[in-house]
């Protein structure tokens, strides 16, 4: 009872409150013509269900009420009626017809992924989202953002209702056009992920070693956010999607500007007030601008400084080996080995390379082909020189381009 | 049906003495009984693991657990649930009730049947066994998909291993089952004589057989792909991981079936007794059920809408899964018929089939709108499906199986089980099961997937409503363990041979004395 009067209190609140800003009944109407689709064949279905469950359930409480015993109902004697039982089993077989017609003409529409103006391929990575802009040579990955993963902790102090977007904000959105058809391919880098924004109407897997397609083609500029929706490990919770749909002047704008930034970033070495976990999650601006798209990392061969080399490590542990190696580099027990104190961190640098380059199946990615040569050399010099491990190694990446 | 039961003057040889009766019993009613408290047993533990997790959801924010455990705990919460609780619970009324029902002195196979319980018991420790295992317990969710279940530490093979011990343990059930129903018959127990709940586990049985091998193979690919340097599995070998989805699911369609048509049995010997009328459509019943079962080997894409199929697949299992509307409506078509027009009294068995049939009806209409797969793209892998596989399963199999308890517990111990009582744990269990469950249906058209420890707070309000159903659900079957208990000590009033009015008209188990002696039907029953 007091457990039921604390509940009545707290949601009150909640709904009162501004916590409980939008919470949804019912599946989204979306904003492309598929989730459009979906959505009223969901009605559809769903009416057909109402009706069906008013007939029955009405049918069944009659009985309870006016065939009871205690009001002096005598049993009927029948067990059964050839007519009324084929009766039952071709009406539904109708109904059933009449929603499987309108289901077929959705799902044709949903695989109809050709003629598309630009093709995005999405990957899915333990835990985070790359997404590859294959016409423009555009590339970046997505990860929850530095506010809800600070939250997220456990004993973090933090209360969720204090971060904006808790869980479904990322450092670098996909920004999409508006009105263009998007044709998706799906990929894994690891294990199976699964990519789902509720306002495009529909989710695909990612299947490593396989590609899979989807389309969208949204119809009003805003922001929508998803998540992932296949089991994927320990952070499956924590890789949410978040999709910008801009005007297609404003699209090309924030192209040119990531293009931009991966030709500027080349020549400057990278600067601790370009940290991507300082950037505001919000103003579609920050998306626009968000120049660690690409990395703002020297370019390859340029030594890197101890100081730099350090800087950057931290970042790239951040966002690459923190989910399972955690913040403290202790790791997981049984599962994830510990940074701090590592025979390998400690050990011969070569292995050390080798190992980041190489992952380790079935559990670590490789890392040769997701960071930069000079992104590993930070990362290494970081894993070797923090945790309380000291081996006081600067790595180039030169050191890593000869592996 | 009537019944003329020949008594002789044969005295009765009782069960031994002391615990070793337990492990070396080969009497079916023993079996049914170990199988029966197990089950109990690891339904409270399996509850535990819910608790676990609804605690963990009720606010937003991670509070009590680590993700990896709270992954651990949504896998072992699944498996020991479905394997440790309801599947034994099918197999111990099976055990108690087959031979009774149709006038067998017991089961075919008797020491099989000891066997096949005593394997049980171990398989569920060894699983549990896997939580103290460095890297914690599987945590790629009850499908144990790869490439992720191969992340798995030091618990794999013993995983792996649970689920080759516990296939065959139901498969050896099966066996006898099949073989019992069909040899030991009483004289006139004709095939279309049968009670419905002999005919649902005769094709349960026969889906046991079907699919337990194919789970076994699916795994063992698993273990030679971890161990062995395989690739069925795996791209980078020329292998594929959808593979392993496609063999799961061929054993795991069938499997929810297994876990439901003993459900549908059970509440068919329910509902004509206390409606005092005999079933609606008996013979259409059994075609249903028959249709279902064979319906069920053929719709398993559905739970893979997603992964990418053609079209021509996505189409195809589309259309065969809407299908089962059909067989599953004549069911309840036939059940309400039953009670239409009886003289329908409420005691706790009839409740709990009332509810079942409303509920499940309920989870029935969610799966039919996901069956219509584009549609499913939007509620696939969502709290929509959690909340659909709990009506069913819960509000279906388990409400059956409460039902079926309370229905047999006074033939089985004798006593008559406290009716206020085992009201109040009905209404307590089924308002808080929909406290838990209804509001994820929201959930899940919100946008909140499943298997996930923490969540956006647009989702806050309706998870802190199914925490606290859950609790009260959980702490509810406390209620259920002291009336059993009760019983099972032989405590409260005796019950008739009857048990309740007019029930031996509906089964030959009711035409037995109250408690059912440890060996019935030494001499058959001849049924007319």
């Amino acid at each position: 009872m007091k457990k039921l009067m604390t509940l009545l209190a707290v949601s009150g609140f909640a709904v009162a409150g501004e916590a409980s800003a939008d919470y949804a009944l019912n599946l989204t109407e979306g904003v492309t013509e598929l989730s459009r689709d979906i959505h009223d064949l969901h009605m559809l279905i769903f009416w057909i269900c109402v009706g069906i469950g008013v007939l029955v359930y009405g049918i069944l409480v009659y009985s309870l009420i006016h065939h009871r015993k205690s009001k002096g109902a005598v049993p009927a004697q029948f067990h059964e009626n050839t007519k009324i039982e084929i009766l039952w089993t071709v009406i539904p077989f109708l109904i059933l017809l009449g929603m499987a017609i309108p289901a077929t003409r959705v799902m044709i529409k949903v695989y109809d992924t050709t003629g598309a103006d630009l093709t995005v391929k999405v990957t899915g990575y333990q835990w985070k989202w790359k997404y590859d802009y294959l016409d423009e040579g555009v590339s970046f990955f997505s990860t929850l953002s530095a506010k809800s993963n600070e939250a997220r902790q456990m004993g973090s102090g933090i209360d969720p209702a204090t971060v904006d977007h808790y869980l479904l904000d990322v450092d670098h959105p996909l920004v999409l056009p508006v009105g263009k058809k998007v044709r998706f391919l799906f990929t894994g880098g690891d294990v199976l992920h699964a990519w789902w924004v509720p306002d495009l109407g529909w989710k695909k897997d990612t299947i490593p070693g396989f590609i899979t397609d989807g389309w969208a083609t949204i119809e009003k500029p805003g922001t929508y956010r998803g998540q992932c929706t296949e089991l994927c490990g320990r952070d499956h919770a924590f890789m949410p999607i978040v999709v910008i749909a801009k005007p297609e002047a404003e699209y090309r704008e924030w192209l040119a500007a990531q293009k931009g930034t991966a030709v500027q970033a080349a020549g400057e070495p990278a600067t601790s007030q370009e940290k991507p976990s300082d950037h505001q999650p919000e103003p579609p601006l920050a998306a626009a601008g968000s120049s660690e798209a690409t990395s703002p990392a020297p370019a390859i061969g340029e030594p890197l400084t101890q100081e730099v080399a350090m800087t950057l490590g931290k970042e790239v542990y951040e966002s690459h080996c923190q989910s399972c190696h955690q913040a403290n580099g202790e790791g997981v027990p049984g599962l994830f080995p510990a940074i701090h104190g590592s025979q390998v961190v400690q050990g011969p640098l070569a292995a050390h390379i080798q190992l980041v380059l190489n992952g380790k199946p079935p559990l670590m990615a490789s890392f040769r082909n997701i960071l930069k040569p000079q992104e590993v050399a930070a990362v290494i010099t970081y894993q070797r020189n923090a945790f309380g491990n000291s081996t006081g190694d600067l790595v180039q990446p030169a050191d890593i381009a000869t592996h | 049906m009537s019944v003329s039961a020949i008594h002789d003057d044969h005295h009765d040889h009782g069960p031994a003495k002391g615990l070793m009766r337990w492990v070396t019993t080969t009497n079916h009613k023993d079996i049914g009984t170990l199988y029966m408290v197990t089950s109990l047993i690891m339904f409270m533990v399996g509850g535990a693991m819910a608790l676990v997790i609804r605690a963990e959801l009720f606010e937003p924010g991670m509070q009590f657990v680590d993700p990896m455990f709270y992954n651990s705990m949504t896998t072992l919460h699944a498996l020991i649930m479905v394997f440790g609780a309801v599947m034994p619970a099918f197999a111990g009324l099976a055990n108690w009730m087959i031979p009774m029902m149709i006038g067998s002195p017991d089961m075919a196979l008797p020491r099989l049947n000891n066997w096949s319980f005593w394997l049980l018991p171990f398989a569920v420790l060894m699983l549990m066994s896997t939580l103290f295992m460095e890297g914690g317990a599987a945590a790629a969710g009850w499908t144990l998909y790869p490439p992720l279940v191969l992340q798995t530490g030091a618990a794999f093979p013993f995983t792996i291993f649970t689920i080759h011990i516990l296939g065959v343990s139901s498969i050896l059930a099966a066996i006898n089952i099949i073989v019992t129903i069909l040899n030991m018959r009483a004289p006139g127990m004709t095939l279309m004589k049968m009670p419905l709940f002999v005919w649902t586990w005769l094709i349960t049985a026969f889906l046991l057989i079907a699919i337990m091998p194919v789970f076994a193979g699916a795994v063992t690919m698993l273990l030679t792909d971890k161990f062995f340097g395989t690739s069925f599995f795996n791209a980078a070998g020329g292998g594929d991981p959808v593979l392993y989805q496609h063999l799961f699911w061929f054993f795991g369609h069938p499997e929810v079936y297994v876990l439901i048509l003993p459900s549908f049995g059970i509440v068919s010997q329910i509902i004509p007794t206390f409606s005092r009328k005999r079933l609606f459509g008996y013979s259409s019943m059994v075609y249903a059920t028959a249709s279902i079962g064979f319906l069920s080997f053929i719709v398993w894409g559905h739970h893979q809408y997603t992964v990418g199929m053609p079209i021509e697949g996505e189409l195809y299992f589309t259309y065969a899964t809407m299908l089962i509307a059909v067989p599953t409506g004549v069911k309840v078509f036939n059940w309400i018929s039953t009670m239409w027009r009886g003289a329908i009294t409420f005691e706790s068995p009839m409740l709990w089939a009332i509810a079942f049939v409303v509920l499940f009806t309920l989870g029935g209409f969610t799966g039919l709108m996901m069956s219509i797969s584009p549609a499913d793209l939007q509620y696939h892998d969502t709290y929509f499906i959690v909340a659909h596989f709990h009506y069913v399963l819960v509000s279906g199999a388990v409400f059956a199986i409460i039902g079926g308890v309370y229905y047999w517990l006074p033939k089985w111990t004798g006593r008559m089980y406290d009716e206020r009582l085992a009201q109040l744990h009905f209404w307590l269990t089924t308002l808080s099961v929909n406290l838990c469950f209804f509001p994820q249906h929201f959930l899940g058209l919100a946008g909140m997937p499943r298997r996930i420890p923490d969540y956006a707070l647009q989702f806050a309000e309706f998870n802190a409503w199914s925490s606290v159903g859950g609790f009260i659900f959980g702490f509810s079957q406390l209620i259920f363990c002291y009336i059993v208990i009760r019983c099972m000590r032989r405590q409260g009033e005796h019950a008739s041979d009857e048990v309740w009015e007019g029930a031996g008209e509906h089964g030959l188990e009711f035409t037995l004395p109250s408690p059912a002696p440890y060996h019935t039907w030494e001499t058959p029953p001849n049924v007319h």
